[in-house]
């Protein structure tokens, strides 16, 4: 079954060379901003409770559970942030099971980074401004533009993400030549992530970067809500060619709001059916005790940046050992 | 019954879709960082060749199909249906003109084809990638003009016409490609 050829890498050694320099260019450009570079635990207790990510759970040599991977080093970092340690970065594998594809390996590397004082906006500057650095010029044709949530889904299809009804959203997937998935249901934002899946992200991102901002609250993940328009949430993401290169967040900093969160998180993996994982205690008591700094963190994709930088059609193309290597 | 996750979807896996024998064709996954994942699946319905595409939420599962190619010698066509047998068990089955579609006009008798069968069924044939046939009708050849790359239409014994070069004449053993109906060369008997 296995090709003989697999013990190759999927990265050329040219590619392997530009990942190292782009990964060197990334830690100078943070060096350069002062911002302090740290390392967290990829296994730990506590574990993502979001019904869209799954964790790898690790057993110990006796069979006992030791913990989960990290989907991605949030938890800690705010922990970290709520010590008052300033703005951070971290370069780390990050850990999502069952996610395979062109552009989705289950092992990743995360560039992932918390601006204290900086809001959304502020941040996503910056994401443009290291983003320009990473990717040649040739890549980024024109300028960046940056759109609202409502604005990609009323160009793309025609229809209001935060105000139409469900079968408008249903006949739009209709129209867009989508047969949806049976089970979607009620679910709105189920919906929503098909329509930006197929029809609405592949246009994103074309000759030079998209941000999109001002994502639906019920989509607010860890960002605050705005407090103007409590139906979309200060949260973001980038795109590149119609890949989604990075997920920012104005972080919310509530202790009592992000405890309802997690609760809301975990009785949405009860109804899918989804495994119960535990709180991150150690994180809301932090916020709680500490207290989160008015702050704005994103989370980098670092192998789809390279992907991109290279003109890859795959993650398999940039990793040394992609997942069907490994 | 057995059936697939959405986590084992690759090209060629056999599944069931609306009461049809399927083939995977391309699957990709997609999905938005902190939303719901789907695979987005090109699907080729293997009664009919047509491809179409579906859309899965990632983690649902879909009856398997129960289908096999396998490699069979083609015998002979009673003008309804076609037979071919198994090299080894001596097995024969039947293939409707439907299972057959375009594939018919390139098999000569003997010839090994792949055959699959669904439920121990025939639903379709593929005709060996290249063949051998005898052209029966074609316009006159023009000798010594082997350069000049002006084509011709010819029939072969099975019935097929292609396009072959000038040159060619009737009672020639041609090389064929049957993916792309495209001559290739002569053979020398």
């Amino acid at each position: 079954m296995t090709p003989p050829e697999d013990w190759r890498p999927g990265a050329s050694v040219a590619l392997l060379r530009l990942r190292a320099e782009m990964l060197a260019a990334t830690r100078a450009f943070f060096a350069e901003r002062g911002l302090l570079e740290v390392e967290t635990p990829a296994l730990s207790a506590a574990a993502s409770t979001s019904p869209a990510l799954q964790s790898f759970q690790v057993r110990d040599a006796d069979g006992g559970l030791a913990g989960y991977l990290h989907t991605s080093p949030e938890f800690p970092m705010k922990r970290l942030l709520a010590a008052g340690c300033g703005s951070i970065y971290q370069i780390c594998r990050a850990f999502r099971a069952g996610e395979l594809g062109r552009w989705h390996n289950p092992e990743l590397t995360l560039v992932e980074w918390y601006r204290v004082g900086m809001d959304h906006h502020a941040l996503m500057v910056e994401v443009a401004e290291l983003l320009v650095t990473l990717l040649p010029p040739e890549r980024l044709s024109r300028p960046r533009e940056v759109l609202s949530y409502q604005e990609v889904f009323r160009r793309a299809l025609a229809v209001d993400p935060l105000q139409a009804p469900l079968a408008v959203l249903e006949a739009a997937a209709r129209r867009a030549g989508i047969v949806a998935p049976a089970g979607l249901g009620e679910h709105r934002d189920a919906w929503l992530d098909l329509l930006l899946s197929h029809a609405v992200q592949p246009g994103l991102g074309r000759g030079g970067l998209t941000f999109v901002h001002g994502f639906p609250g019920s989509q607010a993940a860890l960002a605050r809500l705005d407090p103007d328009d409590p139906r979309v949430a200060h949260r973001f993401e980038v795109f590149l060619e119609g890949v989604e290169l990075a997920n920012g967040f104005h972080e919310l900093a509530d202790p009592a709001a992000q405890r309802a969160r997690f609760e809301a998180e975990l009785r949405q993996r009860a109804e899918s059916g989804l495994p119960p994982v535990p709180v991150d205690q150690r994180l809301l008591t932090a916020l709680e005790q500490g207290g989160l700094p008015e702050c704005a963190g994103v989370a980098l994709g670092f192998d789809r940046v390279v992907g991109l930088a290279a003109g890859a059609t795959n993650l398999d193309q940039v990793m040394a050992f992609s997942a069907r290597r490994a | 019954m057995a059936s697939y996750s959405t986590n084992e979807f690759r090209s060629g896996l056999k599944i069931m879709l609306d009461g049809d024998p399927c083939t995977i064709v391309e699957n990709e996954f997609v999905k938005p960082g902190k939303g719901q994942a789907f695979n987005r699946v090109k699907i080729r319905n293997l009664k009919t060749g047509r491809v179409i595409e579906r859309t899965f939420k990632s983690g649902d599962s879909v009856e398997a199909a129960d289908v096999l190619d396998t490699e069979m010698q083609y015998i002979y066509s009673d003008g309804s249906f076609w037979h071919f047998m198994h090299p080894e068990t001596f097995e024969q089955v039947a293939a409707s003109e439907a299972a057959l579609g375009d594939s018919a006009k390139w098999l000569k008798e003997e010839d090994l084809c792949q055959v699959t069968l669904w439920n121990g069924a025939p639903i379709s044939v593929s005709p060996p990638n290249h063949v051998v046939l005898r052209v029966t009708e074609t316009d006159p050849g023009l000798r010594g003009d082997t350069s000049s790359g002006g084509t011709k239409p010819a029939t072969l014994e099975t019935g097929a016409v292609i396009r072959v070069p000038l040159f060619i004449e009737v009672g020639e053993l041609l090389k064929v490609d049957t993916r792309s109906g495209e001559y290739i060369s002569r053979v020398k008997e």
